[in-house]
């Protein structure tokens, strides 16, 4: 960062208007330009305009809050192309959650100006408009992505530019970022929960299936630990690249095993001709299926229940939870949004929390400043929401959340256990970013 | 000795589901050489179209059989009299507007019909075959392939219809000589080759499931196989589905999912190596 002067302030704040009437004396700091940012600077206009913004006050910055003035704030979603399966309804609670704050008035008696970007599920989109939200947009903070990949494009950009990043969705976990936020839950936790699930109803000799990429392949070194740790065995493994759909011989290999259950961490459209394959060669009825993303994008809906029914899976949210605060939520969910946007799980909800926890953290902090609001957001900020509580871990910047174990059953997930209050796996307390607060680095489990 | 016949029986149904998800291409690319990006949309909208008619209380096999390639025959109409036939000869005009094609069919999809539409189960029950099942739905897909491989084989070979789409083929500007109405030979060659990329989506659906951006998985397996099959279409595309299918299959089930993927790219790369004008380039060249 370099220190911006009010003589080059007009063009440091590109396409910005220079607000004459704050009179608090402030020196702004300026963020790094790019090429293209000096451009515009160097039509003669815009130059002329500083030099005449500075003539006026001189000396003196020009950013400081009017009351109502609008607060800034981004999201970058998949809307379009293969991921918007996803983007769709993340955005949907995203922008509930928008709309609540707004409509009870705001921020610190200021509305929410968010500016909204489809990364049309494009990596190189996400770099453009990680940068287009933090040096033109500047934004007080941003949300959204789903993929790691996309995760891992954003994160760094919004850590080198000073605006925080809040991150919504189940990943393969361990960033540990001081300017990180993730609300979405890791395979660890997961993992855990249904290999004890699994052990106290079928046995422990476990057949993984994976996506091939770090996802799939984090979570399945989770599986094999998890499995370790119970006694149990992982009888077979297998990754498949995102294309592939044909299933026959991974099917009649599991027949040959016979596993006590088989544990997926599918993805993607491909994938989902796994469930059609296995359900024709009658395995459905013969062997008990888990899976740690099952239900993320509707599936429940698409698939018929002859195919799904019996899957078991674990969440944070399911439509279905009873708690009184998901009724009244997915009321207002369905009146703003209608009831054709299929079935939501803890993939898109988190996006509604997300927002809910960054507000509470300006509303505690005062302020929209980065370094106030990380501080109280990691004076361990909880919110309720449709899924229950959901509590930031200061350490790990990740949540503490209720997680549930379900079952699909026709066209529904039936809620079979409930865990109170789920800490963040963090093994061996690898990320403590109140000791460490520098840290910056994404650990693997050690296996 | 069942494992090595269930695994035979997967292997056969990989090779036909490649042939199933090509023939509709065969027909386009390989008899007409009209380079359809969009194929793998046809798959998807077949799909949907069986998916959407079953839904509606449709009897299963009308759907499938019936509905989904007339429905994705009439969208090939609509495209070859807009698009393919004014781009004729231009070969990178017509990649641009089937690839642009391919966009909109999935933006289409993926805000009219959605995400939401609910699915067909596998129709039929399992067989045992020691202690292992397979699924009677796999009899299916590999029974209606080798059907329609011989029947469109047949239809070329024996009838009227078939000698003058051969003939335009050939030689287009002999045929119109001859006073066939080339226009409406390659029109209606390209409506066929739609319709059977919209009974392959609606057979595969079950298995596969539908969604928008489906035909992506289908579209590169389909052109490495047409490609790799050569001049005479039919015969060569059949020879190449089973040569990848037997490849990358096994493959995988020898070693790993990401192997086959691997195995098939790398015979056709070899493949088109030895033989760079594909399997009917050099042998079966009189076949169809």
């Amino acid at each position: 960062m370099l220190p911006c002067y009010h003589l080059t302030r007009a063009a440091c704040r590109i396409g910005g208007v220079a607000r004459p009437g704050a009179l608090q004396p402030h020196i702004d700091l300026c963020p790094a330009f790019s090429t293209g940012d000096f451009v515009t600077l160097l039509t003669r206009r815009t130059f002329l305009e500083g030099l005449a913004a500075s003539a006026a006050l001189p000396g003196l910055g020009t950013r400081s809050a009017h009351a109502s003035e609008p607060i800034p704030v981004g999201a970058i979603y998949d809307l379009s192309g293969p991921l918007q399966g996803f983007g769709q309804n993340q955005w949907r609670c995203a922008k509930l959650a928008l709309d609540q704050i707004n409509e009870s008035g705001g921020l610190l008696g200021r509305p929410l100006d968010v500016k909204l970007y489809d990364s049309q599920s494009d990596m190189q989109f996400y770099n453009q408009f990680a940068n287009q939200l933090a040096l033109r947009d500047r934004v007080a903070v941003v949300q959204g992505g789903l993929t790691s990949s996309s995760r891992e494009v954003i994160r760094p950009i919004l850590r080198r530019l000073e605006t925080l990043y809040v991150y919504n969705t189940n990943y393969e976990g361990g960033v540990c970022d001081r300017n990180f936020f993730a609300t979405g839950a890791t395979p660890g936790i997961y993992v855990d929960l249904l290999l004890r699930a699994a052990a106290e109803r079928w046995g422990k000799r476990v057949y993984v299936l994976a996506a091939d990429y770090n996802y799939g392949q984090i979570s399945a070194q989770w599986i094999r630990r998890g499995a370790l740790a119970l006694g149990g065995e992982v009888v077979g493994e297998e990754f498949f690249p995102l294309d592939v759909n044909q299933f026959g011989a991974t099917i009649s290999r599991i027949q040959a095993v016979e596993p006590d259950v088989v544990l997926n961490v599918f993805v993607g459209p491909a994938h989902e001709a796994f469930y059609g394959q296995w359900a024709s060669a009658g395995m459905n009825q013969r062997i008990p299926m888990m899976s740690t993303t099952f239900g993320g994008t509707s599936e429940i809906v698409r698939m018929p229940p002859e195919v799904v029914n019996g899957i078991m899976v674990i969440g944070s949210y399911y439509e279905s939870l009873d708690y009184p605060f998901n009724q009244t939520w997915l009321a207002e969910f369905r009146r703003r949004n209608g009831t054709d946007y299929g079935y939501l799980t803890d993939v898109p909800i988190k996006d509604w929390y997300g927002w809910m926890l960054w507000a509470e953290g300006v509303r505690q902090a005062g302020t929209t400043d980065r370094e106030a609001v990380v501080a109280a957001l990691e004076a361990g900020i909880s919110v309720d929401g449709p899924g229950g509580p959901l509590t930031i871990d200061a350490r790990t910047h990740h949540c503490f959340m209720n997680t549930h174990l379900a079952e699909a059953r026709d066209g529904e997930f039936r809620i079979l256990e409930r865990y109170q209050n789920v800490p963040p796996t963090n093994p061996a307390d690898q990320c403590d970013l109140q000791a460490r607060p520098d840290t910056n680095t994404m650990y693997t489990p050690d296996i | 000795m069942d494992l090595a016949l269930v695994v035979g029986l997967h292997l056969m149904h990989a090779i036909a589901s490649l042939a199933l998800v090509s023939i509709g291409l065969a027909v386009i690319f390989g008899m007409l050489r009209v380079i359809n990006f969009a194929h793998g949309e046809f798959l998807m909208v077949g799909g949907y179209a069986f998916v959407l008619s079953a839904g509606a209380g449709v009897n299963l096999w009308l759907a499938m059989l019936v509905i989904a390639p007339a429905a994705v025959g009439m969208l090939g109409y609509l495209v070859e009299r807009l698009v393919i036939r004014r781009l004729q000869g231009d070969v990178i005009a017509t990649i641009l507007a089937t690839w642009g094609l391919s966009l909109f069919l999935v933006g289409l999809a993926a805000t009219v019909l959605g995400y939401h539409q609910q699915g067909v189960a596998p129709p039929f029950g399992t067989i045992e075959i020691g202690s292992y099942t397979i699924g009677i739905y796999t009899f299916f897909v590999i029974g209606i392939t080798v059907v329609v491989i011989l029947a469109l084989f047949a239809w070329l070979r024996w009838s009227r219809a078939g000698l003058l789409v051969r003939g335009t083929m050939q030689d287009g500007e002999l045929a119109a000589g001859l006073g066939a109405d080339t226009v409406r030979i390659r029109s209606a060659t390209f409506v066929l080759g739609s319709a059977l990329s919209g009974l392959a989506g609606a057979v595969l659906a079950p298995l596969a499931g539908v969604l928008p951006e489906i035909g992506a998985t289908y579209v590169v397996k389909a052109f490495i196989t047409v490609i790799s099959g050569g001049a005479t279409a039919l015969t060569g595309t059949t020879l190449a589905a089973a040569l990848f299918g037997l490849t990358s299959q096994a493959a995988a089930f020898l070693s790993r999912p990401v192997v086959g993927e691997v195995a098939l790219l790398v015979v056709a790369v070899v493949l088109l190596r030895v033989l760079p004008t594909g399997i009917t380039g050099r042998y079966f060249r009189k076949a169809l």
